[in-house]
């Protein structure tokens, strides 16, 4: 447009972008403008900053940095002209936002615009004063603004009554100063103003108390003949669309009238005839009429209860239910989950609708319609749903399975009537969608299956029937092995049938093809085999005739590739081995029953955790004594871990388990050889395996060394060191894991005669210091923990006014001892130091120090920081 | 590249021209967003966008904050929830707690995001006005018109909402407010070109 210009014109500019075949070469073009235009900003020049800015929201629109322009808006926007002014007040709503500074300098200019002589550019400026003003220009401009909603020019107060909704959406301190304005708007007749007028009353009423309650008493009456006579209007090309009379004014109008009828019975009485008249009268085959209809259901809703019209409400929806645009029933399903508020049974008359609308090709509607469902369940139909939907859960599509599973799970562990009927239902649902199923779901469902004895056998006979036609679903699989293991004799000899069932013959073998086909299959995950190991081990003392075969089976798992089934398949073909001839089935016994209420305890406190811990066992660490499925193997009941601290790595997680539970059974000093609820195997093993466990057993090692000192029976013990030494070298690193084989190897008698004793540690360790702690407990106060330090200077340096702090938190108090020296010798010179820990929250939670050491080498300090929390378990 | 389908056919003859609108291949889709900014959930409409099917922007108008950072990633986001939705499904999509309602003209999507709670159909009714407005405007209007012209495209916009709210209901009255604009910036550049070509003869 400027003749003297040299740069590209806009349209060629936009050209030879759009002419670029790959990314690089997009991005080549737009360099070498962008690098014109700002060699053209440095110019100054006038002319070429209208084409500039034009330039840069192209290249903006395309997603490179342009915050270059910035100023050049500011300057055309100053610029006199109007077509300089158009182009910046675009360029300002496009490349800034209410959050950058730059925007404060354009106040000046946005303040001589709305006192500008043409009424275009006020228009302008109120425009870009709506879109972007923050709270700030918002408080600066406010007069101008609103004196503008009483321009002479309705084009410039429709601008000024939305400028005036987002000055009091920032600053709602200034509603007040818009009231007696926007009430003088609703008696406009030119559409634009009323739109905007009702749209800023609106604003104001819902942020404002005292706008609300004049408008409720100044205007209502006023609105509604409004609206009458937009309803009765005749025919008005300009502002028809499909038959109804300008639908944004109805919208608007309603919506107003929604905000002051609500809580207020007398306003709502006013409105209903011409409610009733909009409900009725509009023409629902189109999309505005329907828009209409949808903003006078939710009026009819909110307001104060009129019954009738409720009735009518309820009417519309049922036809928007069943009418064949997918936009119209979304719609109605998601208003009719408001309107189960206040009449469930209306709702209820839809529910084969609704039911239809799950199984929509639609997602959207398909998710609609499930909440609605979820909310429509209740002691009486809950049968008749729960089948619906998993009959259709068997023809759903995959991705729609989880969401489908999940809420089945949902409704029918809400309201169940009876165990049997959840256990069949929760199969059902395992073998459809199995693989879909969250872990705390089938937990939910053992822990369930536990406490129903009765149903034990019924239960595992009915998860075998579905296991062998549904092999793939994982979830299912775990559940029916974990049933054959602990109900294994239930199942081949048909125990506790019920009158429903059909009579089935499996003969062991064939229990014991199911739990194998789990183990070998390729596709089974960790968890999955290590479930199925633990079952094997039991089955063996279930049924004592296969226990050759199980132990072959077994011993396959010797060649696994996980360390983890590796370890597990050589000790527990030990123990199926050695122990064949004598009664142990005691060692192997069915799990106590699970205690419910522990369990949705820890359900609703580590659901989140369950997400992420449990949804990747950490198989991929090769020697990581993976931490979920150790666990599950060792302990089916897998939340434990999910209880145990958060930051624990793999070795963290056994000695957490160890040392918990050991130490729980400690503290029934052993009068109960059973464990209760959360025991896990290993325990089992070992309790169980101890002769004499109340003896002296205070603390884990003792009890494991007791254990294994009474050599008598329990060799299962001595099987179980003896065949761990390989895998040590393996396992050092994980700490827990070798202080359990340490304290079971063939000398932990003189451990064992020093009383109750913890490992030691290495504290800290670092190029020229090493820290180790040895641990000892006063006889009488477990509470307390006496802690020796040994300080060894490991650097060729002597360190001189050696000082060691230490903090602990607030459960802990802590006590130090002068140390024996301040000077550490180089090359292994030692210093140690007494510390007493009491720790007010024994046997809740563990040790934890930060530590500072400082000291002198060479004359020159050093400051050494760490914090130890490798401390064992129960100090 | 050729003239893309047209957006509308002309606008002689309303009747037939919604009819064919509406025959459009329409698919919608609501979009939820959990941007902070947006949290405080007032404005109708929280932003616009328009792209094409290849998944290019063609325009964006923000009502609420939101830094260039998370304007980049919604129109991604979006976009590939849009452009994958099958045909003849609603216009509705549920995305991070909002709603992106999404209509299908040619070869572009127009979306707008707006609150759970808000009337998805009346979305539906501004897109289409809106659409009405630029098939006026530049007579049957296809996605190269708003490329070359997207200021255009903007002040039309701005014509029709501002603060996310709609301002007009009328499509006469907007489009007498763009020419009387576009005659202002003609009769500018007129008088510009006068006055350069006098100096230009002076010198």
């Amino acid at each position: 447009m400027n003749p003297f210009s040299s740069s590209t014109r806009l349209r060629d500019m936009i050209r030879s972008i759009r002419a670029c075949k790959t990314a690089a070469e997009e991005r080549g073009v737009v360099r070498k403008e962008c690098a014109d235009i700002r060699a053209s900003i440095n110019e100054n020049d006038p002319h070429d900053r209208h084409r500039n800015l034009a330039k840069l929201m192209f290249i903006h629109m395309l997603g490179y940095p342009t915050h270059f322009g910035q100023m050049e808006c500011l300057k055309l926007i100053a610029s006199p002209g109007f077509p300089e002014k158009r182009i910046g007040y675009l360029g300002l709503m496009l490349l800034l936002d209410e959050r950058q500074e730059v925007l404060m300098l354009v106040t000046n200019s946005l303040k001589q615009d709305l006192n500008h002589t043409n009424q275009y550019v006020v228009g302008l400026a109120l425009c870009a004063l709506g879109n972007i003003c923050s709270a700030e220009m918002a408080r600066d401009l406010a007069p101008e603004v609103e004196r503008l909603i009483q321009f002479r020019d309705p084009n410039i107060r429709k601008k000024a009554a939305l400028c005036s909704t987002r000055i009091v959406r920032k600053v709602p301190d200034l509603a007040e100063n818009f009231i007696n304005a926007a009430s003088s708007l609703l008696k406009e007749k030119h559409h634009g103003v009323l739109i905007t007028g009702v749209q800023l009353c609106y604003e104001l009423c819902t942020i404002n108390d005292e706008a609300l309650e004049f408008f409720r008493k100044k205007c209502t009456e006023g609105l509604i003949k409004t609206l009458r006579d937009i309803t009765n209007s005749a025919y008005q090309p300009e502002y028809d669309v499909a038959g109804i009379t300008d639908p944004f004014l109805h919208i608007r109008l309603l919506k107003l009238l929604r905000v002051l009828g609500h809580g207020d019975a007398d306003a709502s009485d006013l409105m209903t005839d011409i409610l009733a008249q909009v409900a009725t009268k509009t023409e629902s085959n189109k999309n505005a009429g329907n828009a209409v209809l949808y903003e006078c259901v939710e009026t009819i809703m909110a307001i104060e209860d009129t019954s009738s019209l409720r009735v009518l409400a309820i009417n519309i929806l049922g036809r928007f239910l069943s009418n064949r645009d997918n936009n119209i029933r979304y719609v109605a399903l998601n208003m009719l989950m408001k309107a189960i508020a206040f009449d469930d049974q209306a709702v209820q008359r839809h529910r084969v609708t609704i039911l239809e609308c799950v199984k929509d090709p639609d997602a959207s509607i398909r998710k609609r319609a499930l909440e609605l469902v979820s909310l429509l369940v209740n002691e009486n139909n809950v049968k008749q749903l729960t089948k619906e939907l998993i009959d259709y859960l068997e023809i759903s599509d995959e991705d729609f399975k989880e969401d489908l599973s999940a809420k089945i799970c949902s409704i029918v562990e809400k309201f169940s009537p009876e165990k049997i009927w959840y256990i069949d239902q929760m199969l059902k649902v395992l073998s459809e969608a199995g693989k879909f199923v969250k872990d705390d779901v089938w937990h939910a469902l053992i822990v369930v299956i536990s406490n129903a004895s009765e149903l034990h056998g019924y239960t595992v006979r009915a998860l075998y029937k579905a296991v062998l036609t549904y092999s793939e679903q994982e979830t299912l699989v775990r559940v029916a092995i974990w049933c054959i293991g602990e109900y294994g004799d239930l199942l081949v000899n048909n125990v506790g049938m019920l009158g429903i069932e059909d009579p089935i013959t499996v003969t062991e073998c064939d229990a014991v093809d199911v739990v194998e086909d789990a183990i070998t299959r390729h596709n089974s995950d960790m968890t999955t085999k290590a479930m199925a190991l633990v079952a094997l081990l039991k089955l063996s003392s279930r049924c004592p005739s296969i226990s050759e075969r199980i132990k072959d089976v077994i011993l396959k798992q010797k060649g696994s590739l996980l360390l983890e089934m590796q370890q597990r398949a050589i000790e527990f073909n030990s123990i199926v081995e050695r122990h064949k001839n004598i009664r142990w089935s005691s060692l192997v016994e069915r799990m106590p029953v699970l205690d419910e209420a522990t369990f949705n305890v820890r359900r609703a406190g580590s659901l989140p955790a369950s997400v992420s811990t449990m949804a990747k066992p950490s198989v991929s660490i090769p020697n990581g004594v993976a931490a979920a499925p150790l666990v599950d193997l060792l302990d089916l009941d897998s939340d434990d871990i999910l209880a145990a601290p958060s930051s624990s790595s793999g070795a963290d997680f056994l000695q957490d388990l160890l040392g918990v539970d050991l130490g729980s059974s400690s503290a029934q000093s052993g009068a109960t050889p059973t464990p209760k609820a959360g025991t896990d195997l290993l325990l089992d093993i070992l309790s169980i395996g101890t002769p004499s466990p109340a003896q002296n057993s205070t603390s884990a090692i003792d009890l494991l060394s007791t254990a294994d000192m009474n050599n008598n029976s329990s060799t299962a013990l001595d099987t179980l060191s003896s065949s761990a030494p390989p895998h040590i070298a393996t396992t050092a690193s994980a700490g827990g894991m070798f202080d359990l084989l340490d304290g079971l190897s063939p000398s932990p008698s003189k451990e064992a005669t020093n009383g109750p004793a913890y490992p030691p540690i290495v504290a800290y360790e670092s190029s020229s210091l090493k820290i180790e702690f040895t641990f000892s407990k006063p006889t009488g106060n477990p509470q307390t923990t006496n802690v020796e330090a040994t300080f060894i200077n490991i650097s060729p340096n002597t360190f001189t006014d050696f000082v060691f702090q230490a903090a602990v938190p607030k459960f802990l108090q802590l006590h130090l001892d002068p140390a024996s020296s301040n000077a550490l010798p180089a090359n292994g010179g030692k210093v140690t130091q007494n510390l007493r820990v009491t720790n007010s929250q024994h046997g809740k939670k563990s040790l934890v120090m930060r530590m500072r050491i400082g000291y002198k080498v060479n004359g020159k300090d050093v400051l050494e920081e760490g914090q130890i929390n490798n401390f064992p378990r129960g100090l | 590249m050729d003239r893309l389908m047209s957006l509308c056919v002309p606008s002689l003859d309303l009747r037939k021209h919604r009819s064919l609108i509406d025959s459009l291949e329409i698919q919608s889709c609501y979009l939820l967003s959990e941007h902070s900014c947006l949290a405080s959930g007032f404005g109708s409409i929280h932003f616009v966008l328009l792209v094409s099917r290849q998944g290019k922007v063609r325009l964006t108008k923000w009502y609420s904050p939101y830094t260039q950072k998370e304007r980049s990633k919604v129109i991604r986001e979006l976009s590939g929830v849009i452009l994958n939705r099958g045909p003849k499904l609603c216009n509705f999509v549920e995305w991070r707690g909002y709603k992106v309602v999404y209509k299908r003209y040619a070869s572009l999507y127009f979306c707008m995001c707006i609150d759970a709670e808000d009337n998805e159909l009346e979305v539906l009714e501004i897109i289409h006005h809106y659409v009405e407005i630029l098939d006026r405007y530049f007579g049957s209007v296809c996605e190269l018109d708003l490329i070359f012209n997207f200021h255009k495209a903007y002040y039309i916009l701005d014509e029709l909402l501002i603060a996310g709210e709609i301002q007009e209901s009328s499509k006469k009255t907007v489009a007498r407010i763009i020419s009387a604009q576009d005659q202002m910036v003609e009769a500018a550049k007129e008088e510009a070109g006068s006055i350069s070509y006098i100096i230009a003869q002076a010198s």
